[in-house]
């Protein structure tokens, strides 16, 4: 079931899609087995024809073989299942398999740090060498929730360094880690070898240096839109003298300059090495050398694309087209920090074999990004931010629907896109889901609020209808502009496979969330700001908040009592009140609610401003 | 990212005329933005369009400016401005540490979530001879860049003006004047 894109296997997917791959409904990651073998495992598993061998006393007195060997029999196979539902099935179908699972389970995904405590997760799996956490709901990027929520790696940490000695790799998003953190992970683990840091905050450039020091088989050290202090440590310089295993570097989102010299070296001295993304720091000379020295690099993130400040303009200019014509392997480009148009074509000689463009940090307009996509025929993912819209020639018009239409056009296997722009019309967007049947990923934002189609005047509801109409395999969906309750009734129709939906500033009615929770029955990850959403339609989704990682509502029409019926009707769902002012008990109105099941109750490190209902 | 000066309604500064010295309306919209960020989480359901909003200079920007709006991170470090982060960094130890001196009082607080923190002991202080007893002195640099004596002045000015703390080595440490 590995999705055959080399694309996948990159750290990118993680950061770019929430999506998980995880077609089922997650497992029970309860200690104690079901102590029937037959009962829950009918329940959950559609395949009622499974044979089970249970303990419980359906075995005959001529079965060949003792318990033990069986279970070494099915360790030996289980060891090979990777897929993390296939494991969460075969986990129910009866005790045995149960143990066994948990005793082969390597890599263990947690997409919720508050769905249950570290102590469980070292109970049930005992030997796990790859852990992937993930913490903050995606809403407080955007300011929409005070600092200091929680979703601390410490109490995972420490538990880990005890209970998993041979720890390699370490996943983590929207969580708080600090440099003590890091020490310890550091310390804790020899084998270690990959630390992934998406959108996490708490540490800075000293933490950092610890690990590229201390954990001599590091293969993948990536810093993803993370926000990292600058301790003015010389970090590059950590790392080990001699050879390295590095595979991937990434650190576009440190800001903080590093010291070239000893990048030069670092890269020179690590053969393995196939992702490199470099920071604002590093100018368009300096990655000219780097990919001189680099040309077997699959990823890329070019830092500033610009010249340095005090740059010799005497000296010929490189060859920066030559350079990138030499890098035969990337398949994915990011960077562009403070981007110097006039040098974009030294790109096009690598734009046949892109899968991932990522253009979001750019300065850049649709009539500089559309002979560049014009190439890219491979292209699967695309990121980009339109800021001027606004043409001062009327005669011209706007671009940014023709941005999306060129690149619908050109990119006819793209499967993920991100595109911000002021205006947008329903025609472009149509355009897309007939272009694109392939898209997974449709995240459009038209960041002037309930905005119409600009050319008819419409809602935007026939586009997003389109997409979730016409792109069959669509997971993830992020709407905007003017949405009546229509454009839901759409994606309750025919959004059968969405995971995540983020809405603002949507909707008409109760009517709007009431499509979407009764009809995606798919539906994981649920985040709303600024919606006309209430109580009558919170408790329309009652049958499925077990079913759901998380829930998100801000700045809609809830009210406190409404959401206390859920708390009480729902023993398993931690519902958390944020926000507002908490002096005025009395008002009944919500601010944000964020509510997700939980195995192990309310969480005990919840701040002032959380209320736990 | 790239286009926030532009969301902010920056982007009509070149053709705006105003008075007042350059640079004074960007910090007056960041602290406006603060405040927005902290406390209006009022949502606006029927705000004209962004266009007409950013034109309109005149109107408090707390009202225009809505919380979070782009999705797009932001750099979060502007907005705890009621938290002073400390750096403390010791001779010999591995990295850097962060204190908010508004947790302390007084020097005794201090010097003891000091010596918790990195597991060493200060010694004795006396004006005349500085510390005393161990093999670390604990430093500050003030607002005019001079390393100065932890203890020596008192302690609100000590911590009003005291940018970064070093626990120096006592052999690096040059003799108390």
């Amino acid at each position: 079931k590995a999705n055959q894109s080399p694309l996948y296997m990159t750290q990118d997917r993680t950061e770019m899609s929430e999506d998980d791959d995880d077609q089922s409904p997650p497992s029970d990651l309860r200690s104690e087995p079901p102590c029937s073998s037959s009962s829950s495992a009918v329940d959950s598993t559609p395949n009622k024809s499974r044979n089970c061998i249970s303990s419980s006393g359906t075995m005959t007195a001529s079965q060949p073989f003792p318990d033990h060997v069986l279970e070494n029999v099915l360790e030996n196979v289980l060891q090979f299942l990777d897929s993390r539902c296939d494991r969460n099935s075969a986990s129910l179908v009866c005790k045995s398999w149960w143990k066994v699972e948990a005793l082969t389970r390597s890599e263990v995904f947690i997409g919720n740090c508050y769905a249950l405590s570290p102590a469980r997760l070292t109970q049930r799996f005992k030997r796990v060498r790859s852990l992937v956490l993930k913490g903050k709901p995606r809403f407080a990027d955007f300011n929409l929730m005070p600092p200091d929520w929680g979703a601390n790696f410490a109490p995972w940490v420490s538990t880990m360094a005890k209970a998993y000695p041979w720890l390699e790799k370490v996943d983590l998003k929207r969580m708080f880690v600090t440099d003590d953190d890091l020490a310890l992970l550091a310390e804790s683990f020899p084998g270690f070898k990959e630390l992934i840091l998406v959108c996490c905050e708490g540490f800075g450039t000293s933490g950092i240096a610890l690990v590229a020091n201390k954990c001599r088989k590091l293969k993948v050290l990536d810093l993803i839109e993370s926000e990292v202090t600058d301790d003015e440590i010389d970090w590059i310089s950590c790392f080990p003298e001699d050879v390295t295993s590095l595979e991937s570097l990434a650190f576009d989102c440190v800001e903080a300059p590093i010291n070239f010299k000893a990048l030069e070296g670092l890269v020179g001295r690590s053969p393995f090495l196939r992702k490199l993304r470099l920071n604002r720091f590093v100018s368009l000379e300096e990655l000219h050398r780097l990919l001189l020295g680099a040309p077997q690099l699959t990823c890329l993130g070019t830092g500033s694309f610009s010249h340095d400040n005090g740059a010799h303009q005497s000296e010929p200019e490189p060859d920066y087209a030559a350079a990138f014509r030499a890098c035969k392997s990337v398949v994915c480009l990011s960077g562009f920090r403070e981007l110097m148009p006039e040098y974009l074509p030294a790109i096009f000689p690598v734009c046949a074999n892109l899968t991932s463009l990522n253009f979001s940090y750019a300065n850049i307009s649709p009539d500089m990004f559309k002979p560049i996509i014009h190439n890219c025929h491979k292209l699967q993912v695309f990121w980009v931010c339109i800021l001027l819209d606004l043409c001062l020639h009327d005669s011209e018009g706007p671009v940014s629907e023709l941005g999306l239409q060129a690149i619908s056009e050109g990119c006819r296997n793209l499967e993920s896109i991100l595109y911000f722009c002021q205006r947008m019309t329903n025609a472009a967007v149509i355009a897309m889901s007939e272009n694109c049947p392939e898209l997974t990923v449709f995240r459009l934002c038209i960041m002037g609020r309930h905005r119409p189609d600009h050319v008819t005047g419409k809602p935007m509801d026939e586009g997003f209808g389109a997409i979730v109409k016409n792109c069959k395999k669509l997971t993830r969906l992020a709407v905007s502009g003017l949405l009546t309750d229509q454009a839901f009734r759409y994606m309750g129709e025919y959004g059968k496979l969405i995971r995540t939906l983020s809405v603002a500033f949507a909707g008409d009615s109760d009517m709007a969330l009431r499509h979407v929770l009764e009809g995606c029955p798919r539906l994981q990850k649920l985040e709303i700001r600024d919606s006309p959403f209430g109580d009558v339609a919170l408790r329309c989704g009652m049958h499925r908040y077990y079913n759901m990682r998380f829930v998100w509502m801000s700045a809609c029409s809830l009210s406190k009592s409404c959401c206390k019926d859920v708390a009480r009707a729902m023993q398993n769902l931690v519902v958390e009140v944020i926000g507002s002012d908490d002096d005025d008990d009395n008002r009944d109105y919500v601010e944000t609610l964020y509510m997700y099941r939980s195995l192990d109750g309310p969480r005990k490190d919840a701040p002032k401003f959380v209320t736990i209902l | 990212m790239a286009y926030e000066e532009i969301i902010n309604g920056l982007n009509l500064k070149d053709t705006e005329l105003r008075l007042g010295l350059p640079g004074t309306e960007e910090e007056e919209q960041q602290q406006l933005q603060e405040v927005s960020c902290v406390r209006s989480n009022k949502r606006q359901f029927h705000e004209t369009t962004d266009e007409h909003n950013l034109k309109e200079e005149s109107s408090p920007p707390a009202k225009t400016q809505i919380v979070g709006w782009p999705p797009v991170r932001s750099n979060r470090k502007n907005n705890n401005k009621n938290v002073s982060y400390m750096k403390v960094s010791m001779d010999g130890a591995p990295y850097l540490r962060k204190i908010d001196l508004k947790m302390y009082k007084n020097y005794s607080e201090l010097l003891k979530a000091l010596e918790n923190m990195f597991k060493f002991t200060i010694g004795e202080y006396s004006e005349r001879e500085g510390y005393k007893g161990s093999g670390f002195v604990p430093t500050y640099e003030d607002k005019d860049g001079d390393w100065m004596l932890v203890g020596d002045v008192p302690w609100d000015m000590f911590s009003s003006s005291c940018q970064k703390l070093r626990i120096m080595k006592r052999s690096e440490a040059p003799p108390a004047s």
